[in-house]
């Protein structure tokens, strides 16, 4: 970590810095395969580097690693001592610490995708570690799951439905999730995937160039204004980057 | 009779709630309980005792130091200047925290938290005394140095800072053992409740040992006192440490 702190602010973004997106949701949903097609889709054309948080040693970071989608140094693991919820919502100085040392190294960037450990229903991201982040469920867990709400699928910028070619064999109906999903997030986009039939995940991955691209033009807050709630004015403070000064704290 | 005043910054400080990356290092509980050293309740009393003991008391004394340091420095105006070099001390006492951590692995670990402590520190408790050591230690100062230096600018005592260290050697790898091995939690806590006195013993011993600039009188120096602070090791501890870094499947740092 001896990389030269002063040259922090070198970003052209007029954040200052990359766009975190967060990934979460339940344990086998698709979280590291839909990380991974977002790295096969966007990383020729963006400036990308990832942190996993595993549950058990560096597991989906190496998975990440031997897929070959990008530079292994561009990923970092973070582990989360039985915790996978509190490294992403109540303390996320290791995350930070993460993406800001990916940013050091390999900055500027565009996305810095944070992928959390497989966790339940109610494990959302800090508004102080992502400011943008999906939700991954997948069909298998049940076509009943985006109904249960939490604050994962009622929250999430985006929803994403995973393992669609599942369904016919685990009886999920799609057109209930679609409806029972839609009538919970108040216009929120809900998104259906099967990486396993489309390594690249299109549809997830224009959705993510539209974010980075408001980020990068500086529209960063979006249309529900997270940023300015989350009552950060820390040292590092600068007029005009709504509440993500924490990111500009020096080391 | 009146109780002693404590400092109620001291609870944010060794409240295990405070987002300063504690959660995901585990003490050594977790390679111990992997080699079968710690597997009851009785086993666990018997680690943390003997942490407290040896890593836990040099860890009290530094973070005793560093919290004197960091008053001195606040008091004098020698925080540093911003733009300048970095203040004196800090990298003394740091390096007096290296030499007592033989395992690399145990001085990865307490730089990794000791840097993640101070940035959330530094945003808690801005100071320029915090801003100098981040400075004078850009590699991340030892966990201690940056646990006594947060508890001096939020204007603890030397001896709160000691015990605010020595609680932390004892609960975190007490709340790992409880997630790993499904201890009762109330029982482990009767643990760490029985430890209250050794652990008032430790942030005796780091409260007389605290030493400063401002508090050594020439010609002694403020790094020769640092020089001689306890310096008990735990062989197995290091081992221990090395060992989990290798270790195939861990859910802890450390």
């Amino acid at each position: 970590m001896g990389a030269d702190h002063d040259d922090r602010h070198h970003a052209p973004h007029p954040h200052g810095r990359a766009l975190r997106l967060g990934v979460g949701g339940p344990v086998g949903s698709g979280k590291t395969a839909l990380t991974a097609a977002l790295c096969r889709a966007l990383g020729r054309t963006l400036r990308l580097a990832v942190v996993t948080n595993d549950i058990y040693t560096t597991e989906d970071a190496d998975f990440l690693r031997r897929a070959g989608v990008l530079d292994p140094g561009r990923i970092a693991a973070v582990q989360t001592g039985c915790c996978p919820h509190t490294a992403i919502r109540d303390d996320i100085a290791a995350n930070l610490d993460a993406v800001e040392t990916l940013e050091e190294r390999f900055g500027p960037l565009d996305l810095v995708i944070v992928e959390s450990g497989g966790d339940n229903l109610t494990a959302t991201f800090s508004r102080g570690l992502a400011d943008r982040q999906i939700f991954v469920l997948d069909v298998s867990g049940g076509d009943k799951v985006p109904r249960k709400g939490g604050p994962g699928v009622t929250t999430a910028d985006l929803l994403v439905i995973n393992k669609t070619d599942l369904a016919p064999m685990v009886g999920a109906d799609l057109t209930v999730m679609s409806r029972d999903a839609a009538a919970v997030r108040e216009g929120r986009p809900v998104l259906f995937t099967s990486i396993r039939q489309e390594p690249e995940a299109h549809a997830v991955a224009e959705w993510v160039i539209g974010v980075v691209e408001a980020w990068a033009h500086g529209h960063g807050t979006g249309p529900r204004g997270h940023g300015h709630d989350s009552g950060s004015p820390g040292p590092g403070h600068r007029a005009g980057s709504p509440g993500h000064s924490h990111d500009h704290t020096p080391v | 009779m009146s109780a002693p005043s404590l400092n109620a910054a001291l609870l944010l400080l060794a409240d295990s709630r405070l987002p300063a990356g504690g959660h995901g290092h585990s003490g050594g509980a977790e390679a111990a309980i992997a080699a079968g050293a710690v597997r009851d309740l009785p086993t666990l009393a018997a680690f943390l005792r003997g942490r407290l003991a040896t890593s836990g008391l040099v860890a009290a004394c530094l973070a005793a130091s560093a919290c004197a340091l960091a008053a001195s420095s606040a008091g004098s105006g020698t925080a540093g200047d911003p733009a300048g070099a970095p203040p004196g001390g800090w990298a003394e006492l740091d390096a007096e925290a290296g030499a007592r951590t033989a395992s690399p692995a145990q001085r990865e670990a307490s730089r990794v938290q000791g840097r993640l402590l101070l940035r959330t520190a530094r945003r808690i408790w801005p100071s320029p005394v915090l801003d100098g050591l981040a400075r004078a230690v850009p590699e991340g100062a030892h966990h201690p140095v940056a646990l006594g230096a947060a508890a001096g600018v939020a204007g603890c005592a030397p001896g709160e800072a000691a015990l605010a260290a020595a609680y932390a050697a004892v609960t975190g790898p007490a709340t790992a053992a409880v997630r790993l091995l499904g201890l009762d939690p109330v029982a482990v806590h009767r643990l760490l409740a029985d430890l209250a006195p050794d652990l008032e013993r430790a942030a005796s011993t780091g409260s007389g040992a605290a030493a400063s600039p401002a508090s050594v009188p020439p010609p002694r120096t403020a790094a020769s006192v640092w020089a001689e602070l306890p310096a008990h090791s735990a062989p197995a501890l290091d081992l221990l440490a090395e060992r989990h870094l290798r270790a195939g499947l861990r859910l802890f740092v450390s």
